[in-house]
């Protein structure tokens, strides 16, 4: 996507309907990933409790961050790992670059990493990274952004897999699931075998236990906190959750929910660095707590909620606009419904374009996220926000205040109707232009022909 | 029973004879219905495009002229889960407004919400000798979470065949304005939604609402598919 000086996703989003391997692509990719939540789901006859449970723990720990975090620094610290504050991304990739200065990295699937340009930054302290999840190896060898939370290619055939592994393997490698994907074991395998430093995300935070855990399932995340020596775990100030009990329901939300398993592969905790007498593990553990942009959303009460999101990506899946646009419409790492929230309180009103109207309000991503965040609620305080503080354009504030101007008296709208009758008749006869917004309608539908006569015309009788 | 009638802007303006059908229904089953004469529409397009400011005289209003009702029924999930779900929303800085909102949203219902749940009634005593195939609109069955209602009172419908449609709860793409702003993406939606309305192999596509009819059927039209889009009111009413 071109950068301009907004996110236009009205013009990205025409890109992606004119990509035909895209839609197909998207299409059958989501559509997969709703027939695999659907039964895992179902088959839990709490689920609605638990979304509810999982939204009242996330929603009472944002109202008291500072004593969560604070707890989760001593307790991390008590076990002998490291506690850094960020105060922006810039400040949490000095500090991880500073630890991992020259070093040998590999970094698993992180969103927050993603959002910081973490490799970036590593690359320019002397780093050689490598990404230890399949997709985004794939991602970083293509010089990409993810397009998916969960799927990070899936704006990719596997044509053009096969060709980036070829090269990254320096020997042709034929377009077949299998043989790329233990191509890609072996290259990584080795780089997992040399690295000194291991970067991961955070799913939840334990502040009680001061345990981090991550979920997966390839196990390169297993790998990167127990090879390498130094292991960096990043997180949102967000990722803070009050007690180990309440991950059993996370746990159970998560997977459901991202991937329409049981259970992730791989659930790692991860408390403080190797000690005395163990085998394994890194010598030295630091986790990077960062802000970012958070407090200010948490600060805000109408859009708080949107930091309790786990980042499944099921409100992408069900997403009738990101089904046709994919992740990319979004310049942004945060897509779909979610992006389409947090991109406008991340960036700025102004940056984001009109992306918060990008939404036909249908509410099936408020449906289905596991943490039961109201995202066509967001949508519409964002909207709001957009009209009070950017404003709107002026064919759109023309018709909305003519709109509600004949609306606010009937005698207005009896008249309105005639004049519109009349008008159409012009219309039609072609003497004059249809006006916005029905022009923009009958692109692609007809409008309807008005009948004879309203109901309200029938009302006195 | 005593119901006010919400008719709705559109229905008013447009689809005048799902209003006279709502009425005929309403009153088959025993139901007498007040139209009050001073409604005009409840705001949703100026709230949904985020013009709050310009909604709240219209839900001031709609208020005032509902607040009497014991029940408000209208052809449209989407305009009365404005008023049960969103009136609160718009008008949470004015407290009073607020509780008057609450109020009144408790008693507005979508007309088969109104039929099956409140008068506990599925069968309107129609016939209605056609395949229908009937698209789930999406604030009646998210936001005011009508799933069996409709179903059920077509199930019971005379002579009538209800045909199973693919993707049924995907959104037809019309959402107010964003048929407008995002005319591709919206026209993307639609094309799918029209694609599974044809292989459903219905005479007649039905849905809660006049506005996804109205996206639907203008979709149809410059196909010049056969198929008809018909609010669930006019089917109900049939005899
Ligand atoms: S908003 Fe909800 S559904 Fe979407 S990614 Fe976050 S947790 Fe998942």
């Amino acid at each position: 996507m071109k950068p301009s000086p907004h996110i236009d996703f009205d013009r990205n989003a025409r890109e992606a309907l004119g990509n035909e391997f895209l839609q197909r692509a998207l299409r059958s990719a989501m559509v997969r990933f709703r027939e695999l939540q659907a039964p895992v789901i179902a088959e839990i006859p709490e689920w609605q409790a638990l979304r509810a449970y999982a939204h009242e723990v996330k929603l009472h720990t944002l109202g008291r961050l500072d004593r969560y975090l604070q707890q989760l620094e001593q307790e991390v610290s008590a076990r002998g790992g490291r506690v850094h504050w960020a105060r922006d991304g810039g400040e949490a990739a000095t500090i991880i670059a500073r630890l991992a200065r020259g070093r040998y990295v590999v970094k698993s699937k992180s969103m927050t990493s993603e959002e910081i340009h973490l490799n970036e930054a590593l690359e320019r302290a002397g780093c050689e990274v490598t990404e230890g999840d399949l997709g985004e190896y794939l991602i970083q060898l293509a010089g990409e952004a993810p397009s998916h939370i969960i799927a990070p290619v899936v704006h990719r055939s596997k044509e053009s897999i096969a060709e980036l592994l070829s090269a990254a393997a320096g020997t042709p490698l034929p377009a077949e699931p299998e043989v790329l994907t233990a191509a890609a074991r072996r290259l990584l395998r080795q780089r997992f075998l040399r690295a000194d430093v291991g970067i991961t995300g955070v799913n939840f935070a334990v502040a009680e236990t001061g345990t981090i855990v991550v979920v997966e399932n390839e196990g390169n995340i297993r790998l990167t906190t127990s090879l390498p020596r130094i292991h960096i775990a990043l997180m949102g100030i967000e990722k803070v959750i009050p007690r180990v009990a309440d991950l059993a329901v996370f746990l159970t939300l998560l997977p459901r929910a991202a991937t329409g398993q049981r259970m992730s592969s791989y659930v790692s905790f991860i408390t403080g660095p190797r000690r005395p007498g163990e085998a394994d593990g890194p010598e030295e553990f630091h986790l990077v707590i960062m802000d970012n942009g958070r407090a200010r959303i948490q600060a805000d009460a109408e859009m708080r909620e949107s930091l309790a999101c786990i980042r499944c990506g099921a409100c992408l899946d069900v997403c009738p606009v990101f089904e046709r646009t994919g992740g990319h419409a979004y310049e942004s790492e945060y897509s779909g419904p979610i992006g389409a929230v947090i991109t406008p309180l991340y960036r700025g009103l102004r940056a984001a374009g009109d992306l918060p109207f990008a939404s036909s309000l249908c509410g099936a991503c408020g449906e289905v996220c596991p943490v039961k965040i109201d995202l066509p609620r967001l949508l519409l305080e964002l909207r709001a926000r957009v009209v009070r503080e950017r404003g709107a354009s002026w064919s759109e504030r023309i018709f909305v205040r003519a709109w509600t101007w004949v609306m606010t008296r009937p005698a207005r709208l009896g008249f309105a109707a005639r004049a519109a009758r009349m008008l159409q008749r012009l219309v039609r006869r072609r003497l004059l232009p249809l006006p916005y917004p029905f022009s923009r309608w009958t692109v692609s539908r007809d409008l309807p022909v008005p009948p004879a006569r309203a109901f309200r015309d029938g009302w006195s009788k | 029973m005593r119901a006010a009638l919400f008719v709705t802007c559109l229905v008013d303006q447009l689809f005048p004879a799902a209003g006279e059908a709502t009425m005929t229904v309403l009153r088959r089953l025993g139901v007498s219905v007040d139209v009050p004469i001073a409604q005009t529409c409840c705001g949703q397009v100026a709230f949904n495009d985020g013009f709050w400011d310009e909604a709240r005289p219209l839900a001031r209003r709609h208020l005032d002229i509902f607040e009497h009702a014991d029940a408000v029924v209208a052809p449209s999930g989407s305009c009365a889960a404005m008023v049960r779900e969103f009136y609160p929303m718009l008008l949470r800085d004015e407290p009073a407004l607020m509780e008057r909102a609450q109020a009144v949203g408790h008693r507005t219902y979508e007309l088969s919400q109104f039929l099956v749940d409140v008068l506990g009634a599925d069968d309107a005593g129609a016939r209605f000798p056609h395949r229908v195939a009937y698209h789930p609109a999406c604030h009646g069955l998210r936001a005011l979470g009508l799933r069996e209602q409709p179903l059920r009172l077509l199930g019971k419908v005379r002579d009538l065949e209800v045909r199973r449609l693919g993707g049924a709860e995907e959104c037809c793409g019309f959402g107010g304005m964003f048929a407008v702003k995002f005319e591709s993406l919206s026209s993307a939606m639609l094309d799918s939604k029209i694609r599974a309305i044809e292989g459903s192999g219905a005479d007649y596509v039905t849905a809660t609402d006049a506005s996804c009819l109205m996206h639907i059927g203008g979709g149809l039209s410059r196909r010049a598919s056969p198929i008809r889009p018909i609010h669930l009111a006019e089917i109900l009413a049939a005899q």
